[in-house]
């Protein structure tokens, strides 16, 4: 069976950057990284919204003009009544197709088609068929899922594309209580914005100084960098339709026309590995989960040195 | 509580083998009665697991597969388990019983666990899940003696908890 | 309101039950749910001894299947499912849409509530699984303020219950992979979090290391209480700063807030618990079940005593307080 070559999707910026860097980020990323589509919005705190709004039309528009597929991200955690208008809105209103993160979108948006983000529970495909037959017609999994389970889920639903989280710290966790605020004497509700302090996440180390975890807000993201290069031929040949690509603060168009050059087999995994360690060097990279290890864990595979030799 | 010292001393001097016997003698009673006690078990049926009071001189290793128990002197060496709790006797005891319960006892660290703490930790749920009453269970042994027997243990056991709980407090 | 109490061993459910509990909520021996330690939970027979003696004393009994399906192995939770059916669950408390929307297909008449770990934090989720999947009740996250529970309330068509005694999750249930980024097993994959198997204490010099996997999650200094090393409670360096930089180990503790809770239209109290022993389940269900029925004055003394249960000795309102954010 010929495996067609997964596309490439920008996820939405999980951080806090400062309203010039972020719209200047999507411009460059939109004139120079080989995405076919591109996720944008406020996904981890509603306070953050105003940074990134008087920019939105912008962006969106320098990103269609260069032919990419514009998403609009709902929030991950919604708990405010204010919250909760902003989603209804994004679903009644959006020309965007959105990209649903949690219970609340995923109602709202019943009978649209819509996109599921990696924050909601697909676990298996009872459950992606489901949300297909509510309209979700794109599912990227979450980062925790194996790849046992991932190749289960996309032969039993027909019908939707699949993304998998493929670069990127992973978001682990999120909570009602902000621990970045917290960290620097603050509460959430009167933040001051401290998590823009730290566009890639504030280091969490253990007592005995081994990296461990980051926080960035309300959400906790890994301390290693998800990196599943060796791992998009076999990716591709399940069936993986876009491989999922989570800005950081690094230069993301080389990131992304690394992924791109892995995908088209221009370049070997191992060459790969080495060049995406120099491109993002914040982060040691890891790839458990795909291997049903534990998250952190990097799995070096036979295949790379195949190929590489 | 703690053992009373003088009480602990003479175990010094008696033989091993005759504190091996009375042990498995009580082991085997506990046993007969609770017949399902290792049943929760699982996998870990096969480990070995100590019970190390720290005010007597004695260290007890169970072996639920066989069902053993094997009684050794306290050396410096740890026994070779696979799990270990170690503790005043009391509280081990009322652990055994499910009287005390497991994590407020190890959250106020009277109770210290080390190696397999899985394997522990499933022995700690089998034990709660069993009715041990050692009174109850053990006066059996004592035969016509064994309502004052019941009656000794209980009581100590009383005073034991009761000064456990007034410390939480 | 409705008592709902925690049982890992048939011997701790007798014990809720004889304590006063309204229901008893319990799981299989397997991974279906969330409280998957080794050594816990029910075989077939014993939950179908336990429902018998709930019935008799006019008890219910919830049956968690709140784990996600594993891809693949879907049939080890339909058989749950269809097992705790038969047994005569009373209630069948569910996370997994897939799990849901089978069980609303095939036992269109059986009670089905929303786990915590479904993460149902607002009005627009809740309805969505009341309209989907049939839902009576729902168990908030501890994500929300009493204010918050008491604005979704009159806007949802099913049934509250929150927790109010015992375990604190720091971050949205259902919704965090810190244990298997660690160890390999989640809660919503294993029904396990930090667990056991991973687990190591270690003494160096006059301190007590707890590791969890290949992480040091604490330190505790001779004669400071010691915790069991959940990741989101350990203590940890940032920015050359250490502490607790998610959550004090605390437990959570709101039963002084009984009348806000009522007010704010919550039918159900529920007491974390199933990895606790039985002596604790009494404990806290009988002195739980008096403060219930006793004036609000009266409350704080019964309520005291408990406190010495509790994880790390001390209590917290959690979310339901706003400050805790």
């Amino acid at each position: 069976m010929e495996t067609a070559r997964p596309s490439l999707t920008m996820g939405p910026v999980y951080y806090l950057w400062d309203s010039a860097k972020w719209r200047d980020f999507h411009f460059r990323i939109a004139d120079e990284a080989p995405f076919e589509r591109v996720v944008i919005g406020e996904t981890v705190c509603s306070k953050r919204q105003h940074f990134i709004e008087p920019h939105i039309a912008e962006v969106i528009e320098r990103l269609e003009n260069a032919g990419k597929t514009v998403l609009l991200s709902t929030l991950a955690l919604v708990t405010l009544e204010r919250e909760s208008r902003l989603i209804r809105e994004l679903a009644r209103d959006s020309e965007y197709m959105v990209e649903a993160n949690d219970l609340s979108a995923l109602g709202l948006l019943n009978g649209k088609a819509h996109s599921v983000g990696p924050l909601i529970n697909v676990y298996n495909s009872a459950t992606a068929r489901l949300l297909a037959g509510r309209g979700a017609c794109r599912i990227c999994l979450p980062p925790e899922l194996p790849f046992s389970s991932v190749k289960r889920v996309i032969a039993e639903t027909p019908g939707v594309d699949f993304e998998v989280f493929a670069f990127g710290r992973m978001p682990l966790a999120i909570s009602a209580r902000c621990a970045h605020a917290r960290s620097k004497g603050k509460i959430k509700d009167s933040c001051q914005f401290v998590c823009s302090d730290d566009p890639d996440g504030l280091p969490v180390k253990t007592l005995d100084r081994q990296s461990f975890l980051a926080l960035n807000g309300v959400q906790t993201i890994s301390h290693t960098c998800q990196a599943l290069l060796g791992e998009l031929p076999d990716l591709a040949a399940c069936g993986v339709s876009a491989i999922r690509i989570s800005p950081q603060d690094c230069d993301m168009v080389a990131v992304a026309s690394l992924y791109s050059a892995a995908l088209d087999g221009a370049i070997g995994a191992d060459e790969a590995v080495d060049k995406l360690r120099m491109l993002y060097p914040a982060a040691p990279l890891s790839n458990g989960f795909h291997h049903a290890r534990e998250g952190a864990a990097w799995v070096a595979r036979a295949r790379d040195t195949a190929q590489a030799g | 509580m703690r053992f009373p010292a003088t009480l602990a001393a003479p175990l010094n001097v008696i033989p091993m083998a005759a504190i091996e016997r009375t042990t498995s003698m009580l082991f085997q009673r506990v046993t007969t009665q609770h017949p399902h006690l290792f049943a929760r078990l699982g996998e870990h049926i096969e480990k070995r697991f100590a019970f190390m009071p720290t005010d007597i001189p004695l260290v007890f290793v169970v072996s639920p597969a066989q069902p053993s128990i094997h009684v050794a002197r306290r050396l410096p060496v740890p026994p070779t388990a696979d799990a270990s709790v170690e503790g005043p006797l009391f509280m081990l005891l009322a652990l055994l019983e499910g009287r005390c319960d497991a994590d407020a006892l190890f959250f106020s660290r009277d109770l210290t666990v080390n190696g397999d703490m899985e394997a522990m930790l499933a022995m700690r749920n089998a034990l709660d899940d069993c009715d041990i009453d050692l009174p109850r269970d053990l006066s059996a042994l004592a035969g016509p003696l064994a309502p004052i027997v019941g009656r000794v243990a209980e009581s100590i056991r009383r005073r034991a908890l009761t000064e456990e709980a007034s410390r939480w407090n | 309101m409705e008592l709902i109490c925690p049982a890992g061993t048939p011997a701790t459910f007798r014990e809720a039950v004889d304590a006063g509990a309204d229901a008893v909520y319990c799981g299989f021996r397997d991974e279906t749910n969330a409280r998957n330690f080794p050594g816990l939970n029910f075989s077939r027979d014993e939950l179908r001894e336990a429902i018998a003696y709930a019935r008799s004393k006019g008890t219910q009994t919830f049956v968690a299947l709140n784990t996600f399906m594993r891809a693949g192995d879907e049939e080890i939770w339909y058989r749950a499912a269809a097992d705790a059916v038969a047994l005569g669950a009373d209630a069948l408390i569910l996370a997994d849409f897939g799990l849901m929307a089978h069980v609303a297909e095939h036992y269109a008449d059986q009670r089905l509530h929303v786990s915590v770990q479904a993460s149902a934090s607002n009005v627009d989720a809740i309805n969505f699984l009341v309209d989907a999947f049939n839902a009576k009740r729902v168990v908030l996250p501890r994500t929300l303020t009493i204010a918050d529970i008491a604005r979704i309330a009159p806007k949802i068509r099913c049934e509250i219950e929150v927790f109010v005694f015992g375990g604190l999750c720091v971050m949205a249930e259902g919704r965090c992979s810190l244990s298997s980024y660690a160890t390999g097993k989640s809660p919503n994959m294993n029904g396990v979090c930090s667990p056991a198997s991973h687990v190591r204490y270690r003494k160096e010099a006059d301190e007590l290391v707890s590791e969890l996997g290949a992480y040091t999650i604490n330190r505790f200094a001779a004669g400071e209480a010691a915790g069991y090393p959940t990741l989101c409670k350990g203590r940890f360096d940032i920015a050359d700063e250490r502490g607790y930089a998610f959550e004090d180990p605390v437990s959570l503790d709101v039963m002084g807030e009984i009348d806000a809770l009522t007010a704010a239209g919550v039918s159900a109290l529920k007491i974390e618990g199933r990895q606790r022993g039985k002596a604790y389940v009494a404990e806290v269900v009988s002195t739980l079940k008096k403060a219930l029925s006793a004036k609000a004055d009266d409350r704080p003394a019964l309520l005291a005593h408990l406190r010495g249960l509790s994880e790390g000795q001390k209590t917290t309102s959690g979310a339901y307080e706003k400050r805790w954010r």
